[in-house]
């Protein structure tokens, strides 16, 4: 734990458990690890927008939502999105899959509009894409 | 040393393996295998060239050859028509109006360019250490810790003019000179690598294609103001950028220019990693350092400033990834060769981040002072057939816009704000006809609202209620009295805020306010967008499928 803050440590809980989210359970032991109190680190957890306090898919979908993926028609691709895991930003697919996120710029301006599955990023996207991706994803081929 | 026949050098930035460019890497390098070339053509992954609307991309040496939108079907042609049989493949080659060009320096996009920043990058793989250090990598560092007094560094620096070039454009060398005179035996030096003003990606690509210009630029900054530890905090969406730091970091201290006692002398310095969590807000230098001690990152009251009382309460030295890049070269080359580039208050380059409706877009690395014309049409090739230049965005959510008029303004620290945009990271976005205004500022605004931390009430409620007047105003709904408000509320919260995200918000409302009233005026009283974006209906606003998607 040395030399961690407890943003390191929180990152390392949620890249650790599957369902991509830091339970209540090891946040209560970070409080108590870092001397603080459990609302600091529910905090902390809530202010970050890549933590989650509540269970996520296995594979966290973020799609770019800046002015240059707007100005190429990012929108469509957002709906896209939408459609084909039938899901809002923020939810997670029945088969726990998929959580679908917004990103404010994922710095990929050149080959917009664009997304990162993961680690993984996708740029010139079309709409006609988007169902292959997903499938290729599902079948654990990224 | 392994001789080869041919270097080719692979976009390995994250831009082109989006585009796909792992999958031709594989097919390359199966048809090498194939015609039994492994031993004579060196493939290397290198870092951002630039050009990324074109990536895959694909450099050829010795001649310079340059591929674009390499596809794995296209591996076979290259190696036997190129590699074996000395032809290149004309129909992959750069296209422009109809006019091919056979190597990399003819392309006008690339030959315009003045170099610094992105020295190193396309051109070394960034994963090993000894490709920097044969391109004169780490002889600043040395320079300056053997033969250089910490007063002789920042007076250098001084000298150079150089300033920061995250957005405020503070003068770097004073900064490391107010943090030097700071008494305390523990100071910091971080590296803002929180790059999120939408639209700019330059740090991403130096962290990606040259990330030992940062460290040593760091190091360099460590000797200077007597710190013993830099942290670079880096946002979690750049997963490449933090994977090629760490295998830099630990290849530094391998090499014994990271740690104790770096090059025998006794001056010691080590940097770790600090990743953010998705906050906007966390560029700002206070809400930065909140964030490193693992806080919420909402900003601190200035004074006092990190230089006197930073991160863990002692004076900390905060530039971003771009400014650091450039002192290695400051540092070897001397404050009068940096000075040869940029004007009297803006001396070096700028690296800006082409976007939107331009013909070719990318990093664009260009002496200050250059006008936005030079950028847009010669570099960028300008706007694409049939569509007119609007407005360029510079500055993203704190910036505004410059319209067609101001094509020649130079672009540097004293021009943009009488402009009421700011120089900002570089974002450039370019807009044509086809982009509204009032949509623009709400999508801005929107990102505001969205990233407004809510410590301080101006910028919590204030840019609200501005992107509610610009919800109205775009749905048909909007008064002329919206139009005084919207500019009385902008004002307010520029003065009040308590951070630099809140001061700046306003910007991009005020700014297009002051250049294209009529389109505001349109939605009001004609109740009609003149760029057929805004649906006008009452309903939310869903982008028009007229506008073309880029080429």
């Amino acid at each position: 734990m040395k030399g961690k803050s407890l943003i390191d440590v929180l990152h390392e809980i949620q890249e650790a458990n599957p369902e991509n989210y830091v339970p209540e359970d090891l946040a209560l032991r970070v409080s108590e690890t870092f001397k603080t109190s459990p609302s600091k680190v529910y905090g902390v957890l809530t202010f970050y927008t890549m933590f989650s306090a509540k269970p996520r898919g296995k594979h966290i979908v973020r799609v770019c939502r800046s002015l240059s993926c707007h100005l190429a028609e990012g929108e469509k691709i957002v709906r896209k999105l939408k459609e084909e895991l039938g899901i809002d930003f923020g939810e997670t697919t029945e088969d726990k899959e998929f959580t679908l996120e917004e990103s404010s710029c994922l710095g990929m301006c050149s080959v917009a509009p664009s997304m990162m599955i993961d680690d993984v990023p996708f740029g010139n996207l079309k709409e006609e894409d988007i169902p292959l991706i997903i499938k290729k994803v599902r079948e654990g081929a990224l | 040393m392994k001789i080869y026949r041919i270097h080719a050098l692979i976009c390995a930035g994250a831009q082109c393996l989006a585009a796909g460019g792992n999958g031709f890497e594989d097919a390359l390098k199966e048809e090498l295998k194939k015609h039994d070339l492994t031993e004579e053509v060196n493939i290397v992954e290198t870092g951002c060239m630039g050009s990324c609307q074109l990536g895959p991309l694909m450099v050829v040496y010795p001649e310079g050859v340059i591929y674009t939108k390499v596809k794995p079907d296209d591996a076979k042609e290259i190696v036997e028509e190129h590699f074996l049989k000395g032809r290149p493949v004309k129909r992959l080659l750069w296209k422009q109006e109809e006019k091919q060009f056979p190597t990399l320096n003819d392309v006008p996009f690339f030959a315009k360019q003045t170099k610094i920043v992105l020295r190193n990058c396309g051109i070394i793989n960034p994963e090993d250490i000894t490709e920097y250090i044969a391109q004169g990598g780490y002889e600043a560092l040395a320079k300056a810790i053997t033969e250089m007094t910490r007063e002789d560094v920042i007076k250098v620096v001084k000298d150079s003019g150089l300033r920061g070039r995250g957005g405020a454009g503070f003068p770097t060398g004073l900064k490391w000179e107010l943090a030097y005179k700071q008494n305390s035996d523990t100071k910091y030096i971080i590296c803002n690598a929180d790059e999120g003003d939408p639209g700019a990606y330059m740090d991403r690509s130096v962290l990606e294609g040259d990330p030992h210009s940062v460290l040593e630029g760091m190091a360099i900054a460590g000797y200077a103001v007597g710190a013993q530890k830099g942290y670079i905090y880096i946002r979690a969406e750049y997963p490449l950028a933090i994977k090629r730091l760490e295998i830099a970091i630990k290849q530094a201290r391998a090499s014994g220019l990271l740690g104790k006692n770096i090059l025998g002398t006794n001056f010691s310095f080590d940097i770790e990693l600090r990743m953010g969590a998705g906050a906007f807000v966390c560029g700002e230098e206070t809400a930065l350092i909140n964030s490193i001690e693992g806080k919420r990152g909402e900003p601190r009251k200035k004074p006092p400033f990190p230089v006197e009382k930073g991160v863990f309460g002692k004076p900390t030295v905060i530039n971003n990834v771009e400014t650091l890049a450039n002192i290695p070269v400051i540092i070897e080359k001397g404050a009068s060769f940096f000075r040869k580039f940029g004007t009297e208050k803006s001396p070096g380059t700028k690296v800006f981040a082409l976007a939107g409706k331009v013909n070719i877009t990318g990093l664009v690395e260009v002496p200050l002072g250059t006008s936005l014309r030079t950028i847009v049409f010669d570099i960028g090739g300008g706007i694409p057939e049939g569509h007119t230049f609007k407005a360029a965005q510079t500055g993203g959510p704190s910036g505004g816009v410059i319209p067609a008029e101001h094509l020649d303004v130079p672009m540097d620290y004293e021009n943009l704000p009488q402009l009421g945009t700011i120089m900002g990271s570089g974002g450039l976005i370019i807009m044509d006809e086809t982009s509204c205004m009032v949509d623009v500022a709400k999508f801005f605004l929107k990102f505001t609202v969205d990233e407004s931390c809510g410590k301080c009430t101006p910028c919590r409620e204030g840019t609200r209620q501005m992107l509610n007047i610009l919800e109205k105003i775009t749905t048909g709904n909007g008064t002329m009295e919206d139009l005084d408000r919207l500019e009385r509320l902008g004002n307010i919260i520029k003065l009040t805020s308590l951070c630099g995200l809140g001061q700046t918000a306003p910007n991009p409302v005020l700014s297009t306010l002051r250049y294209f009233r009529d389109e505001y005026i349109a939605h009001i009283k004609d109740k009609r967008c003149p760029s057929n974006v805004c649906s006008m209906k009452g309903e939310k606003n869903e982008r028009k499928v007229l506008n073309r998607r880029l080429a």
